[in-house]
């Protein structure tokens, strides 16, 4: 009797990790998804710089410096590795970015440049693309942290060394530069 | 019903748990009226020799069937009978006039997680907007023309986001299962009322209940299965409204959650509701699908308990209380 109620036991403990074990996976799999999310809005937004400062070189010749600053910190973003790099130089990315349309409406010819329109309706739905994809990244890597985290299934975690996943953040300085990506609206 | 502040996540919790009540209470409501009429109209009751002679509720189990079936068959195909019958056309591509809503679709897609639905463009001045689709790979969007005009970039991203919503929640499963509860009533109803009415009661009363003791009690529940039995289509239709409302409320919320902006939706409301025309594009059957109802009806304009009862929406004025709330600012 005794002993089989210790294989009843067993078999429940058995299952119970395994569930456990499945649920970390799938949510690793989650937050790894929702990184490559990210990753294919900002490429986008990279790909359209460029674009944006041709067709808006020839109307702001007086601003060379901050396009030069746009052109220079899309590079920079373009070479960064992992999340916290990525996220600091994004975050000088959407800086300048802000700056240059903070400037542009100063130029009337320019906001009435059909093109321009639509570069800029193109880009600030890439920064809101940006913006919601970290929204989903952050609150999934938060679940997935939280269930590391929490007793029991943190026993699991530690077993198969689950490593907590790092969070998209936003610095102070990068936050106040940007007009149009509401970044910071966490509850 | 007082209305508390709740944040995003509360309200949502909040909406979840009552359509859980909601639906319990219905699937208890079919239960007794089947149970009814297998004891009372079949005799298929404890001890009864007639029938199989045990308690195995063969008529409901065979109402429940029937709807289930049938109901299951419209959801499969339902979106492309709601989408032709609001005359919705789907938005290509490259259409400069809509390339900002497929941004606004996508980001919305992005917040929640979700496959984009497809999307469609309907012919009408009235501002509104409904989905459809049985679950999240096969949803479809559909906005008016003139939402599309009326509202600014961030209303029309919180009206997409509420649309997804009802996706992510589920809410076209959910109604067909009310539906199917709905057609269960029905058919029972319809059965019971014929037996009563051609005398065909038998089996669990007359000879029967007096050579067996308790009879009394069961006389007793046979008045008030009668009685439901008679107000059985009014009841499923009241609950099926509250579930509706319900998740109106939980659509917002979950809106709310993806923008992270209730405000926009709030002011998004308040200028659906201000051009009051009715939508006339969308028929009665998708009302419970769209952001505000489309009818025009003035039930779901005011306040009241039997305005509370009777309308797919709970009143806008409500909903945009409810969606200061999660921003944190007091009316």
């Amino acid at each position: 009797m005794g002993f089989l109620l210790a294989i009843g036991v067993l078999v429940v403990l058995i299952v119970w990790a395994i569930a456990q074990y499945n649920r970390l996976v799938t949510l690793r799999n989650q937050v790894q998804n929702g990184w490559k999310q990210i990753d294919v809005q900002l490429k986008r937004r990279h790909d359209l710089i460029p674009n944006l400062v041709n067709t808006v070189k020839g109307y702001m010749e007086y601003e060379q410096d901050t396009l030069n600053k746009v052109i220079q910190a899309r590079n920079a973003a373009t070479t960064a590795s992992g999340v916290a790099d990525s996220a600091a130089k994004e975050n000088a990315l959407t800086g300048a970015l802000g700056k240059l349309f903070a400037l542009a409406e100063n130029y009337p010819n320019l906001k009435a440049n059909e093109n321009v329109k639509q570069l800029q309706e193109e880009l600030s739905s890439t920064e809101n693309k940006i913006g919601f994809a970290r929204q989903f990244f952050n609150d999934i890597a938060t679940k997935f942290n939280i269930a590391q985290q929490v007793f029991p299934s943190n026993i699991i975690a530690r077993m198969f060394g689950f490593q907590p996943s790092e969070l998209f953040e936003v610095t102070e300085a990068g936050e106040r530069a940007v007009p149009n990506v509401d970044l910071s609206l966490k509850k | 019903m007082p209305l508390t502040p709740r944040n995003v996540y509360e309200q949502q919790a909040y909406n979840r748990r009552l359509t859980v009540v909601v639906l319990a209470g219905f699937v208890l409501f079919v239960g007794f009226l089947g149970f009814g009429l297998d004891v009372f109209l079949l005799g298929f009751g404890p001890g009864s020799e007639e029938g199989m002679g045990f308690p195995f509720p063969i008529a409901t189990v065979v109402a429940m069937s029937i709807a289930g079936v049938s109901a299951t068959r419209s959801a499969l195909n339902g979106d492309v009978s709601v989408l032709a019958s609001a005359t919705a056309v789907p938005v290509s591509d490259n259409d400069p006039k809509y390339r900002q809503l497929l941004n606004i679709v996508d980001e919305m897609s992005i917040a929640s997680g979700l496959p984009r639905p497809k999307v469609y463009s309907v012919p009408d001045p009235d501002p509104n907007a409904f989905a459809t689709g049985r679950d999240p790979a096969h949803a479809s969007l559909a906005v008016t023309e003139g939402l599309v005009e009326r509202l600014n970039r961030e209303e029309l991203q919180a009206v997409v986001a509420h649309e997804m919503g009802h996706i992510r929640n589920y809410d076209i499963r959910l109604m067909t299962v009310v539906a199917a509860l709905i057609g269960t009533v029905l058919l029972i109803t319809e059965f019971g009322t014929r037996m009563l009415r051609f005398g065909g009661v038998r089996g669990g009363s007359g000879g029967k209940r007096d050579s067996k003791g308790g009879g009394g009690g069961l006389g007793i529940l046979m008045v008030f299965w009668v009685i439901a039995l008679i107000l059985a289509p009014i009841i499923s239709q009241l609950l099926a409204m509250a579930v509706s409302r319900q998740r109106e409320f939980l659509a917002d919320s979950s809106g709310a959650e993806l923008t992270r902006n209730p405000l926009a939706l709030a002011s998004a409301l308040q200028k659906i509701t201000d051009a009051d025309d009715p939508t006339k594009a969308i028929k009665k059957g998708t009302a419970h699908l769209c952001i505000a109802d489309p009818l025009g009806r003035s039930a779901n304009e005011r306040e009241g308990f039997i305005a509370d009862l009777l309308a797919t929406h709970p009143p806008i004025e409500k909903r945009i209380t409810l969606l200061k709330a999660m921003a944190y600012q007091h009316a």
